[in-house]
């Protein structure tokens, strides 16, 4: 089967963002006020072949802990989609 | 026999001439090794240099440490052979797990291009044998993702078992504990963010960087016997 992945990494809670703390300090300049909490991160869309989800969940978590993030400072969330069969 | 230093050059390398040049005003010899070659030869000591191997896409380091020539790197350190990484070199033995830790974008968020001063904090490393403790030696950065971060129990270890290398005294990146530079437990693995390289002729302003390449010769000269 095949699968749409979406993998969102960011930087780890604790860890000082400045990209995510200067933009944060640059919408008010713009009238975007009250926001807070901004972080930044990245995006990757693929697809995978795989068994099922179970098993396509289990091998895009491996590949973002040894390629994708880097554990000592980001994070990731791992969104799977079945597109069915193919 | 003077000792026989590669220099790894990974697509986007861009300091390897310089290192090599430095090791030569030393006395040493030098040679540069494709990143592609899964063999690092007859050398006594390799150096990571600075750049921006594989376009730093992804992470700084992330894709290097895949390249052919990083297996070798990993069993001639785990050998005890001497490894220094300079800068986008710090970066990929990071990524690569041979040194603990990352290195983060500048706490300012700016490019940083300017010599700095360390001070030396541990005189039995393959970067620092020839440099007492509390030397303070005035080198230049060159780097976005400098900022050197860990867990703090790999805070703790590194101060506990004397790896911190080097400390800026006065932090440019916001660096943790105004950490420039680690060493591996077996104090053979040695990352930094200054470049010695690029201080090592009075015409270049400076000449600290010299003891510490000569460190590495001389830690290289004494695998070689």
């Amino acid at each position: 089967m095949r699968f749409s992945v979406l993998v969102e990494t960011r930087l780890r809670d604790g860890v000082a963002d400045p990209q995510g703390a200067t933009i944060e300090r640059s919408l008010p300049a713009l009238g975007f006020d009250g926001v807070s909490g901004v972080r930044v991160g990245k995006a990757f869309r693929f697809t995978i072949e795989s068994d099922d989800e179970a098993a396509a969940r289990a091998e895009v978590a491996d590949m973002c802990k040894r390629f994708l993030t880097n554990p000592v400072i980001e994070d990731a969330t791992i969104s799977v989609e079945s597109n069915g069969p193919g | 026999m003077a000792s026989r230093v590669g220099v790894v050059v990974f697509p986007g390398s861009n300091c390897e001439l310089d290192v090599l040049e430095a090791v030569r005003s030393l006395g040493g010899d030098a040679e540069l090794l494709w990143h592609a070659q899964a063999s690092l030869g007859d050398v006594d000591a390799v150096v990571l240099p600075g750049g921006f191997a594989h376009g730093d896409y992804l992470r700084p380091g992330a894709i290097a440490r895949f390249s052919p020539v990083m297996k070798a790197v990993e069993a001639f350190a785990a050998a005890g052979g001497p490894v220094i990484g300079i800068c986008n070199g710090f970066q990929v033995l990071c990524e690569a797990g041979l040194l603990p830790g990352a290195l983060q974008k500048n706490g300012g968020l700016k490019f940083l291009c300017r010599p700095v001063v360390v001070r030396v904090e541990t005189a039995t490393t393959a970067l620092t044998v020839d440099v007492p403790v509390g030397t303070e030696l005035r080198i230049p950065i060159n780097h976005f993702e400098g900022n050197y971060t860990c867990e703090p129990q790999t805070l703790a270890e590194l101060r506990a078992a004397d790896r911190i290398v080097l400390r800026y005294t006065d932090n440019p990146n916001g660096s943790v504990d105004d950490i420039a530079g680690i060493c591996s437990a077996g104090r053979n693995v040695v990352g930094l963010m200054p470049h010695p390289e690029r201080a090592c002729h009075p015409m270049l302003g400076s000449t600290d960087g010299a003891p510490l390449l000569r460190s590495l010769l001389i830690r290289a000269s004494a695998l070689v016997a």
